[in-house]
Order: structure tokens, then C-alpha cells, then sequence
């Protein structure tokens, strides 16, 4: 039998995460390099076409359906993905680094007695084996690394690999009911926070600072996000405050980001700051103080007061968009 | 009940990245070394524990590595931890070699309910407590901001991409904390001085195969520093421009 890399998508309320599709796509791309085969697995209640993963180079998917699945258990999935790995007899697995690939790949690891390697950003394919690298020291320094068992879960970093050229194929479904799944450990309720869009899933990032002076000003940078259609972040000053919740905190102790668009409002730039959101794809500072160390990353910034640039710089963004 | 914590030493997060002269790892030359941020939540979260069931439980520290890793067991017996176990290791371990001499230990020390950090901030692996709850066939919580326990019934709050999701399970357990779990309490200097008096057992961490080969580490690329366009709203229209027609990122 060929060797196979197993790549698993995840869905919340029966839609697919982007995530989950550069994974594949990804997991395709190795496994042809390697020539190796390659599948898709999801565990849930209900689930958009899963025939369309053909066009990120996924031959077969396979569906664990169950009504008790529809919110993440860890012990209900990690049972059925592993049993399904072992099944396969897969030799790689691939999961997305979001919160739920970060709980579920360490529990499939040990099930499946594989080495491990997290968070990775690149992943090179030579002579018969993947190379990746990850970030350490929370972006200071990076790791290249292999991992030398022979069963090997990776975790793909969101918003860093490119999906590029889509196949037009459908990829074959299966599904196959869940009986008894094991729910020692279940979600019973999902709370959303206000139905906004997270920092870690945002394609464009607004952070506002101290610099804002005061919380009652945030809505400045409320306003420039929504413009934009992205998330607002925060800095830890603001957010130990009492600012602003941490749920948007970036940097070193609160969430690594990757946008295409960072615009930091009043940051100094603190290296635990710059540790969660460096490997952004563009980064605007607004900061009054030019010699800020935000500017050292900062592709654009203006060395401009925030409470003048802020509102000029929304409005003109309004223009453009109408 | 005995609970345990496991905790990790770590450079401060404010430390400049040296790579050492073997390529692989950090140069430890002039790094302070701190007790992982989220660690502290954790051991908070086992003392407020312990004071809820009162009489008859016990918390215990366990971290594996140097002999400078009692710096940190011995922070965490200041704030009001009962016992210290150091796990003897010379030699960084991937994530399933540190879980599993974690396991013994907790195993050995009976601890049904048991803290970790939601991610140690040297490698950032964020997995070694779900590895270590699958090998001691407990339930596993991660990335923890609430948590209520009744008798062996568990109610945790885990943070996720845009809200929280409730987890009910039971114990046994592994938590791994997140920052907003509680507040994590100074050491008293009764606390400081107690712990100075405190036995720190120590033993040689079960032996491990490793998993994991690091062929090197680097430092990123440095971005080049970008173009200040301007110190006041005269430059937005530029700005929008740039970020239109250059980045095309709006
Ligand atoms: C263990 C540890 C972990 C940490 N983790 C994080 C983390 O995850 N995330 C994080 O962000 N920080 C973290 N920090 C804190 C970090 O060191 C900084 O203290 C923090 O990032 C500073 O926030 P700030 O940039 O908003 O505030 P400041 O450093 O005070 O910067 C405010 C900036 O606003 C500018 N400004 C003021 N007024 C105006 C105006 N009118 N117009 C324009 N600009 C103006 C100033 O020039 C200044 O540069 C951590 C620290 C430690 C010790
Ligand atoms: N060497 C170690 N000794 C004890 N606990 C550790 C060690 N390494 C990691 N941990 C624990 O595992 C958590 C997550 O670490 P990591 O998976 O490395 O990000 C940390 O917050 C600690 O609670």
C-alpha cells in the first residue's frame, strides 16, 4: 500500500475554514513531491461540499457524521481521527495551528505514537522527507526541523501558505456515521464575542495603543477597521487597562497574527508586540514619536499625531471604497 | 486531592535572541531566566483550588530540566505550593519526550487534576499538556480563561478564534491555563522565606527517544525599515495610494 498523508478539515457550524483549505492544499502539494497519496478527513453534523477539496488537489474525503459532533469534542475527535489514521495505516498527518487543530493535534499524536512538529510556516519537500520551520522564542528566532518517527503530525500555521492555482476536479465523498462517539469531553455551548471578527482570523488588522490616551477613543480605530472590513486588535498596555478585552491583545502573550495588512495606531512597538504580529504582510504605523521602533518594521507609517491622521486616514479610505 | 503543576523555565520575554555557536539552540549567556508567564496562572489556579477543598489537598510542582529550573519550582513554592519535584534533564527534549517524563511523575504522585501553561514561551509549542493528559488517559482542557469544579464535574471555558467555547467534562484532568484564568498572586515574604526551607526532590526525568531533529535555527529575515511618508494627514492621500497601488492590499 502507498504511503499517505492525512489532512484533516475543520468546520464550525458545518462551514469549512479557510485554514483547513491552505492545509490541503498544502498537504496535496507534499504528498506529490513525495509521492505519496493523500485524503481529507472531517468529523461533524453537517458540512458543505466537501467534493469541491478536488480542487485543492484532494482525491477522496471522508465525513465522520454525527448529531452529537456538530460542536468539537477533543475526545470524540481525536478518537475518530485517529482510528481513521490507523485505518489508512497514514503516515503523515496534517492540521491547521487554530484552536481547535492545536487541542486535537497533540491528542491524535500520541493515539497514532507519532513526533510532533507545531505552528509550522514553510514546509520543503527533498529527498523523500519534509523539512519545516517554525517559529520559536515567538518570532526571534526560527527553527528548521524534521521529525525522524515514522508517523509525523504537523501544523500549518493560518494565512501564511498560498492556496495559488486551483484543479478542476471533484474529490470522491464518503460518509460514514458516528455510533457512540466518546463525549467525556464536549462542548456544550459556543459564545461569540459580539459577532466580530477575530484578530486571528482577519485578513486586515486596525491595533490601537496607548497612544489612544483614553478607551472612549478607540472608536477611532473602530471606525478605520470597519472601513476596511478587518478586526481591531490591541496592544497589552491598553488591554491590561481594562481598555479593551483580551481577546484582541497581540503580541507575545496574547495572539500571533498574520495579516496582509497590520495598522498599528499608537504602538511604540514593544518587542513582545512586534513577537505577534512581525510576520505580517504590510504594516502601517501611525505614531507621533518618528523614532517609535514601530517604524523599524513598518513598510508606511506617518510620524503624525493619531487623533489628526486617524480620522483623515478613514475618511479617505470611505472615498476610495465608494 | 493531590493536584499537580507543571511548569517551565524560560527566558524572560524581553531578552534578545542570541543563536548559540552550534547552530541549533539559543546562546544562554546573559539571559535572565523567568518562570513561563502563563505558568503562573496555572499555579494560582491549583492554590485557589486547593483553599475550595481545603483539609487534605496538596499541590505539587514538577518541571523538568536543569538545575536552574528550581528557581522557578521554588517561585511557585513561595506563592504557596506544598511540594517541588525537579525532573533532571540536560539535554532540550521535543514536546512528547518532556510529556512523557512529566507523565511518570504525575502518575507517581497520584494528581487527578492537573495545570499546565497554555504554551511555554521559549518554543511555543502550545501541546505539552494535551500530550501529556492523552498519556495519562485523562480529559484535557486547553487554553483555559474559566473553570468551575463540582465534585469530579468539570465546567471550563476554553478561548477560541472569535468567543469561547464551554467544555464540560471530569476529572481526571489536565488544564492548561491562559492568561484572564485569575489573577496569580505575589509571593508573601512568609512565602519567600517558607520556600527557601522547602525540599526540592530530585530525580533524573524518565528517558526518552526523541522525535524531533533540529537541523538549525536562524534568525528571520530582517524586514528592511519602511518609508516615514509624512508627520501629519497630508500624507494620508500617499498612504491610501501605497497601500492601494504598491501593497494592493485594499
Ligand atoms: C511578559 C511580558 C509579556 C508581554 N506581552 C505583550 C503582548 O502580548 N502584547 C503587547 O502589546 N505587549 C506586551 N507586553 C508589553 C510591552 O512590553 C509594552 O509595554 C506594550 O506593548 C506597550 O503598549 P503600547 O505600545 O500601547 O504603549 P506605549 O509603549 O506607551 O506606546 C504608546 C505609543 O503611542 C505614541 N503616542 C502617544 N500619543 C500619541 C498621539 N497623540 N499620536 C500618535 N502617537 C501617539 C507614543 O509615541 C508611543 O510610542 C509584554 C510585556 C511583558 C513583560
Ligand atoms: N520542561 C518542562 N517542565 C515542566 N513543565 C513543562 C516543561 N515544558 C513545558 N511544560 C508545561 O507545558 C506547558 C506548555 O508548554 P509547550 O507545549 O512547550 O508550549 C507549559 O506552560 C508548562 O506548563
Amino acid at each position: 500500500m502507498a504511503n499517505k498523508i492525512l489532512t484533516f478539515l475543520e468546520q464550525r457550524n458545518g462551514i469549512l475554514k479557510k485554514s483547513s483549505l491552505e492545509t490541503a492544499k498544502e498537504a496535496a502539494e507534499a504528498a506529490k513531491k513525495l509521492n505519496y497519496e493523500v485524503e481529507a478527513v472531517s468529523v461533524g453534523s453537517t458540512i458543505e461540499d466537501l467534493e469541491s477539496l478536488g480542487k485543492y488537489g484532494i482525491g477522496k474525503v471522508t465525513f465522520f457524521k454525527s448529531e452529537a459532533l456538530a460542536n468539537y469534542s477533543s475526545s470524540a475527535y481525536a478518537e475518530v481521527v485517529a482510528n481513521y489514521a490507523k485505518e489508512t495505516d497514514a503516515e503523515i498527518l496534517f492540521f491547521s495551528n487554530t484552536s481547535m487543530g492545536k487541542d486535537l493535534a497533540p491528542l491524535v499524536c500520541i493515539k497514532i505514537g507519532a513526533g510532533i512538529l507545531m505552528d509550522c510556516v514553510s514546509l520543503e519537500v527533498s529527498s523523500g522527507q519534509i523539512t519545516a520551520t517554525r517559529p520559536v522564542f515567538a518570532g526571534k528566532a526560527l527553527v528548521e526541523a524534521r521529525i525522524t518517527s515514522q508517523k509525523k503530525v504537523f501544523t500549518l500555521r493560518p494565512n501564511v501558505f498560498n492556496i495559488g492555482s486551483l484543479e478542476d476536479k471533484k474529490a470522491e465523498l464518503t460518509v460514514k456515521n458516528v455510533e457512540n462517539p466518546n463525549l467525556s469531553s464536549k462542548v456544550v455551548e459556543v459564545k461569540k464575542s459580539e459577532g466580530k471578527l477575530d484578530v486571528a482570523e482577519a485578513e486586515i488588522i486596525v491595533s490601537g495603543g496607548r497612544g489612544l490616551k483614553a478607551p472612549e477613543n478607540f472608536h477611532l480605530v473602530e471606525e478605520l477597521a470597519e472601513v476596511l472590513g478587518g478586526a481591531v486588535g490591541a496592544s497589552r498596555a491598553v488591554v491590561d487597562a481594562g481598555w479593551r478585552p483580551h481577546s484582541e491583545q497581540v503580541g507575545q502573550t496574547g495572539k500571533t497574527v498574520s495579516p496582509n495588512l497590520y495598522v498599528a495606531v499608537g504602538i511604540s512597538g514593544a518587542i513582545q508586540h512586534l513577537a505577534g504580529m512581525s510576520s505580517s504582510k504590510y504594516i502601517v504605523a501611525i505614531n507621533k514619536d518618528k523614532d517609535a521602533p514601530i517604524f523599524g518594521i513598518a513598510d508606511y507609517g506617518i510620524a503624525g499625531d493619531i487623533f489628526e491622521v486617524l480620522p483623515a486616514l478613514t475618511e479617505e479610505i470611505k472615498k476610495i471604497k465608494a | 486531592m493531590k493536584i499537580a503543576v507543571c511548569v517551565s523555565h524560560v527566558p524572560d520575554t524581553a531578552t534578545k535572541i542570541v543563536i548559540g555557536s552550534d547552530g541549533k539552540s539559543i546562546d544562554p549567556n546573559g539571559v535572565t531566566y523567568i518562570i513561563n508567564p502563563y505558568d503562573e496562572f496555572a499555579v494560582e489556579e491549583a492554590l485557589k483550588t486547593k483553599e475550595k477543598l481545603g483539609e487534605g489537598s496538596e499541590v505539587v510542582i514538577i518541571s523538568m530540566g536543569k538545575e536552574a529550573n528550581k528557581e522557578t519550582i521554588r517561585k511557585a513554592l513561595a506563592m504557596g505550593a506544598d511540594q517541588g519535584v525537579l525532573l533532571k534533564e540536560e539535554v532540550q527534549r521535543d514536546p512528547v519526550g518532556v510529556a512523557k517524563a512529566l507523565y511518570g511523575e504525575i502518575k507517581a504522585q497520584g494528581a487527578e487534576l492537573v495545570f499546565f501553561g497554555k504554551q511555554s514561551v521559549d518554543f511555543d509549542n502550545s501541546i505539552t499538556g494535551q500530550l501529556t493528559a492523552e498519556m495519562l488517559g485523562y480529559n484535557c482542557v486547553s487554553v483555559v480563561v474559566d473553570l468551575k469544579i463540582e465534585g469530579t464535574k468539570i465546567t471550563a471555558e476554553r478561548e477560541i478564534e472569535g468567543g469561547r467555547e464551554v467544555v464540560e467534562t471530569s476529572l481526571p484532568c489536565v488544564i492548561t491555563a491562559q492568561k484572564g484564568l485569575n489573577e496569580p498572586r505575589y509571593a508573601s515574604l512568609k512565602g519567600i522565606m517558607a520556600a527557601k526551607k522547602k525540599v526540592i526532590e530530585e530525580k533524573p526525568a524518565a528517558p526518552a527517544q526523541t522525535a524531533v531533529e533540529i537541523i538549525k535555527m536562524k534568525k528571520p529575515a530582517l524586514k528592511q525599515p519602511g518609508r516615514i511618508i509624512g508627520t501629519d494627514k497630508s500624507a494620508v492621500p500617499e498612504l491610501v495610494r501605497l497601500l492601494k497601488e504598491e501593497a494592493k492590499v485594499i
